[in-house]
């Protein structure tokens, strides 16, 4: 049965600003986190964590330690010889680790203790004797260093991974090109920061299975991870996600932890919980990868770009995590937001001895979404154009293939550009304001979550089940992970809609693999349109049953129903109906237990090239924003004025949460342009050996106070999208990526000088003021010998979506289902 | 999440109790609001074996005028308090912008007065958990002899910030102490074997390890404004990244006494987050018998700031602070001289509360 489009125009709860169904919940403070669990003769767990940043374990002595009253046992890598990863091209992590450590908090070992402060003390007792080797602490120092090796595995020594794409010949378009522009950026590396620490506690129920409650964005991946490192049974196991305080990414990965505790608890047979400390939050990190750029572009006389040129340099840190597909994203989005007619993309990620980078909000797009949107603002200033005209002169066009072969869907990033540039008054007082008092403009694209899932199989994204209740209640399952951004609230909304119900009369059941259907996650921005359509189908399947026996009692034919306000009822005579509870009585009478499925799975990507699977999505957001900055040259201060941005949203499903997904999205993204960083200190060599992060604690990494925050004007443009749940967007991410690049747009505005590095701090900005070249950034982008590159025509050159220069690729199914491709 | 190690904690009901049982045992602490001690706890960076804490000793709480002019403020007294005191909105503005700076109303509503002249000096290499401390091989200030808590005593152990000086850099980090420095304030200190009065100034010496002259054994009882403080005019700027939270970076508290045409008659500027002790300009005096016109504050900004020895060890970079020590002295002077703080710029705005 298709689903039909009669009630697609939505008619009740969608659209309408309305608080979040678990809004009492939490201001009532009565969500519980995975740290507010508690049970009956639970024991606590610490890990023990390297000290050192790259070294082998020559041995580790926990003798001290299991003396102690309260110690119950202690865990070392002995016990976990299975390695584990998010995706299936680099499962290198132990929970705990084997012969080596790789950083600066790996951890080697694990306490479990009667108490949190036994474990504590325990934990220092544990001694383990290493033997350095030499640390590496940025991408360049790996390309200069290929032994020792910090992983037996990648493209070569400590090179993680390179990839070279050529779509077209760009190197003719630049010979032909009227201007040229050549920049080189550095994006340092930053975190989530949720506020929520992980936690997670585990059992062994009563029918002998593991149980674990974790906050954790992808119960499904952790699923996954869980069997393999312990090789176990998947239907043995069950993960329940609890509500996370915020995830941003970083709660993406299935981390060591979770995998330690499952352990403990199945050996211990008792509750096992850990809580980490916002130390080990900054150890765990899968935060922001650090990124050297260089950007060419070849523009014809007006502007118009000819061609793209872009090398991106990832500091991966110590472990793969999500980072082959950072390394991807660091190139693919580039060709969504303007017309690129040809493009070239080479991006490197290496192994460094730090915390490992992964998926951050925006996940590798930021960081080239600000070279380019930086360097779009040069070419208009050369050129004299209106920073706004020349983008919207060169927008790419809804419904066409890029360069890249991704497909895309609606465009409303020329009205989110009408939007902002009216608000701020752009076209009148860019380039016109006094000195110390500029204007930026910057736009961006991003996923409605990613076209090809992490593990390739021929299965849904996402499945919704429906329970429909004698008591007129609802409930839906899904495996969605609500982390904060109202994925409830999403799901109860959507089945409401098309039941005609209150979203307040639907149970919502998630993140829990023992009773929900399969969904990927909450990742890449893809909960709202997969779980979404799956919603969709479900409902519509639920309210087709109640459709039929309500119109045969009726007499109308079931197509004519209407479902609105808890009642069912004919479109041409509203007085012939029946209310929700009879009509559900009615069809349960006829069909038994109600309850329906729905499921969804993305299109094939048009892009059929190897590596082609990172980018495709079945549509995208977009966005624009003006940022109004004062800045004082004697200090460099920046201040922020306002904020107005405008976020192309398909549909607003619930326009409350939209706006708060929008406004967060600037709270981050100014962090980021401003002030946070994930750094590190390398002590003097002849000194120490030691290589630490700077600054791990939430008062030291600076992120914006409620007091730092501009005013926000936020625009919602609605052009529906027909990949999208009633044409819906996403909106968690890609409102982030426009603020770094409008904010350093706006103090070349306000004093004239480019900082070509983000953070943009007022240090920067005194050097950039003082340098004769009114700039501070990286001079040259480092030397990367890169492999030949694939070659794929764009579409408009005979193009089909394969490499013209690929080697046959050969496939094989895992036990799992999962479709494993290799080279 | 991270836990306090064992220790015995005990509640005093008098200074005079308190100062008895700090007397028993070496490695006692005195606990006020606590907000600095606990947290430092909790990461492992000292251990004392006895908390004697005076949050119940209600005397510390009193502000009273002193006999022949002057004012006693108790060391107990809340930050919040202190900063909504409306004996201080004008007379001591200085003092109602610094406490009004520090970390957050929810600390401040516990933080006191005296815990906030006797805060830890900090450094990036210090204020971080035990483990992390292992990982750097520990420092000057809590070496690993000491198992990587501090000791009174330096030890082998060097100073990272800079691996050459034979003395802690830590930097002193108290919003209160440059303000009333600056206000000409003294303290009294009681121990169980009397009491002494001693300028405020001299309570802090550039050390980042003893960078207290207080003993051990010795109580912050009072801190006393002197009998002329209604005649001064005083203002404190404070350097933070952001607007709540953030220990300052630097701080310049600076207090005039104007005469007849706006001739300089007496003044005390002092700065704050650029040593590891507060410190008095001991060109200040230079200011008497002058007017403040943009000539003589950029002259005395140019002096004060050579003071300024920032280094890498808090948040934003040194030779930046140093830069903004310039200005922000400048700024205050200009300040006190009548101008608008809203033609200074965004960063002046935000430095001033009251």
């Amino acid at each position: 049965m298709n689903p039909t489009n009669w009630n697609r125009d939505p008619k009740n709860s969608v659209g309408k600003p309305r608080r979040r169904v678990d809004a009492r919940a939490r201001v009532t403070g009565q969500v519980r986190f995975a740290d507010d669990l508690s049970l009956p003769r639970m024991l606590h767990c610490r890990l023990v964590r390297s000290h050192v940043p790259h070294a082998k374990i020559l041995g580790i002595d926990a003798s001290k330690a299991l003396a102690r009253k309260g110690v119950k046992l202690v865990l070392t890598g002995e016990h976990f010889p299975i390695a584990y990863g998010v995706l299936p091209v680099s499962h290198d992590e132990h929970p705990l680790c084997n012969d080596k450590v790789r950083f600066v908090g790996d951890p080697v070992a694990a306490v479990i203790a009667t108490t949190e402060e036994e474990a504590i003390d325990a934990a220092n007792d544990v001694v383990v004797h290493y033997e350095s080797l030499t640390t590496i602490a940025t991408p360049q120092e790996a390309l200069a260093t290929p032994e020792p090796r910090i992983h037996t595995y990648g493209d070569s020594g400590n090179v993680h991974k390179k990839v070279h794409f050529e779509f077209g010949d760009v190197d003719a378009s630049f010979a032909g090109a009227a201007h040229v522009f050549d920049d080189t950026f550095f994006y340092e590396g930053n975190t989530h920061l949720p506020i929520e620490e992980h936690a997670s506690l585990a059992i062994q129920d009563p029918e002998g299975k593991l149980c674990i409650w974790s906050s954790t964005q992808t119960p499904h991946y952790l699923h996954k991870a869980l069997a393999k490192a312990l090789a176990m049974d998947p239907a043995h196991i069950r993960v329940i996600a609890t509500p996370n305080g915020g995830g941003f990414g970083g709660k993406s990965d299935p981390f060591n932890h979770e995998i330690v505790v499952a352990k403990a608890a199945l050996m211990l047979g008792r509750p096992v919980k850990i809580c980490l400390t916002r130390l080990e939050v900054f150890y765990c990190h899968r935060g922001r990868h650090p990124i050297e750029m260089r950007m060419r572009t070849a523009t014809d006389k007006d502007g118009n770009v000819l061609a793209l040129d872009l090398q991106t340099l990832l500091d991966g840190g110590s472990y793969g995590s999500y980072g082959v597909a950072s390394t991807f994203y660091s190139g693919a989005l580039q060709t969504v937001t303007y017309t690129i007619p040809r493009y070239r993309f080479r991006g490197c990620r290496a192994f460094t001895n730090k915390p490992p980078c992964g998926p951050k909000r925006g996940h590798g797009t930021p960081q080239p979404r600000f070279a380019q949107e930086v360097q779009l603002d040069r070419i208009a200033v050369k050129l004299g154009k209106n920073p706004a005209a020349l983008r919207l002169q060169q927008l790419a066009q809804p419904g066409s293939l890029t360069a890249n072969f991704m497909r895309i869907g609606t465009i409303g990033l020329g009205a989110c550009i009408d939007k902002v540039v009216e608000g701020s008054r752009f076209r009148e007082r860019w380039g016109k304001l006094p000195f110390g008092r500029g204007l930026g403009l910057a736009c961006s694209s991003y996923l409605c979550g990613a076209g090809l899932a992490i593990n390739w199989a021929e299965l849904p994204h996402s499945g919704v089940q429906l329970r429909l209740d004698r008591s007129g209640e609802v409930t839906a399952f899904c495996g969605a992970t609500e982390i904060g951004q109202g994925s409830d609230d999403v799901l109860a909304n959507i089945v409401a809609e098309i039941l005609g119900i209150p979203p307040f009369d639907v149970r919502v059941v998630t993140g829990d693999t023992g009773l929900t259907p399969v969904d990927l996650g909450s990742y890449s921005s893809r909960v709202t349109l997969m779980m979404g359509n799956a919603a969709i189908q479900a409902a519509e399947r639920a309210r087709d049953l109640i459709a039929k026996s309500a119109g045969e009692k009726l007499g109308v034919p079931a197509s004519r129903l209407v479902f609105a306000n808890k009642r069912v009822f004919d479109a041409q005579d509203p007085n012939v109906g029946m209310t929700w509870l009879e009509a559900l009585h009615r069809a349960e009478s006829d069909h038994g237990t109600l309850g329906t499925v729905g499921s969804y799975r993305p299109a094939a990507p048009a892009a059929k090239y190897k590596g082609g699977g990172v980018g495709p999505s079945p549509t995208y957001s977009y966005s624009a924003a003006v940022i109004e900055t004062q800045v004082d040259p004697d200090t460099g201060w920046i201040h922020v004025e306002h904020v107005w941005v405008a976020h192309d949203i398909g549909r607003s499903l619930n326009p409350t949460l939209v706006e708060g997904q929008v406004i967060g999205s600037v709270y981050m993204g100014l962090g980021e342009a401003l002030m946070e960083e994930q750094v590190f200190r390398r002590l003097p060599p002849r000194l120490s050996n030691a290589l630490v992060h700077k600054i791990p604690s939430i008062l030291e990494y600076k992120s914006l106070t409620s007091k730092d925050m501009p005013d926000v004007t936020t625009y919602l443009i609605e052009d529906p999208d027909s990949a999208g749940p009633f044409g819906a967007k996403e909106v968690g991410q890609g409102p982030l990526l426009p603020m770094m690049p409008a904010l350093a747009n706006s103090v070349f505005d306000a004093v004239g000088v480019r900082v070509d590095e983000i953070p943009v701090t007022p240090e920067k900005v005194i050097r950039a003021l003082e340098a004769k070249s009114k700039r501070y950034g990286p001079d040259e982008f480092p030397t990367v010998d890169w492999p030949e590159p694939l070659k794929v025509a764009p579409p408009w050159e005979g193009g089909d979506g394969t490499a013209q220069n690929e080697k046959p690729r050969k496939s094989k199914i895992a036990k799992d289902g999962t479709r494993i491709v290799t080279p | 999440m991270m836990r306090a190690p064992p220790l015995r904690h005990v509640f005093a009901t008098s200074v005079k109790e308190a100062a008895h049982l700090l007397a028993t045992d070496p490695r006692a602490m005195i606990l006020a609001g606590g907000t600095d001690v606990v947290p430092n706890l909790k990461r492992r960076q000292f251990a004392p074996s006895l908390l004697v804490s005076v949050k119940r000793v209600d005397a510390l709480r009193a502000i009273r005028a002193v006999a022949g002019g002057g004012l006693s403020i108790g060391a107990g007294v809340s930050l919040s308090d202190l900063a909504v005191d409306a004996r201080f909105a004008k007379a001591a503005r200085a003092l109602r912008s610094a406490t009004a700076q520090v970390a957050t109303p929810h600390i401040r509503n516990v933080a006191t007065l005296g815990g906030n002249l006797c805060l830890d000096t900090r450094c990036t290499y210090y204020d971080q958990n035990l483990e992390w401390r292992q990982a750097i091989g520990y420092c000057m200030k809590a070496p690993k002899s000491s198992g990587g808590v501090a000791l009174r005593d330096k030890e082998d152990c060097i100073c990272w910030v800079a691996p050459q000086s034979p003395k802690c850099k830590a930097v002193s980090s108290t919003d209160s102490a440059p303000a009333l420095i600056a206000l000409g304030a003294s303290v009294v200190l009681e121990s169980k074997d009397g009491e002494r009065t001693l300028p405020l100034r001299e309570l802090y010496a550039d050390d980042g390890m003893a960078f207290l002259t207080k003993r051990g054994d010795e109580i912050l009882r009072e801190v006393v404004l002197p009998a002329d403080f209604q005649h001064w005019t005083s203002t404190y700027w404070k350097l933070r990244r952001r607007d709540s939270f953030d220990f300052p970076v630097l701080g310049v508290g600076a207090a005039l006494k104007l005469g007849s045409g706006g001739t300089i008659t007496d003044a005390r500027i002092a700065l704050g987050g650029v040593l590891s002790a507060p410190i008095l300009v001991p060109e200040s005096a230079t200011l008497v018998g002058k007017t403040l016109t943009d000539d003589a504050i950029t002259a005395f900004a140019e002096l004060a700031a050579k003071h300024a020895k920032p280094l890498d060890n808090t948040d934003l970079e040194f030779p930046w602070r140093k830069r903004v020590t310039k200005v922000f002295v400048a700024n205050a002077l200009k300040e006190l001289r009548g101008d608008d703080r809203a033609s200074m710029g965004r960063l002046a705005e935000r430095a001033v509360v009251g």
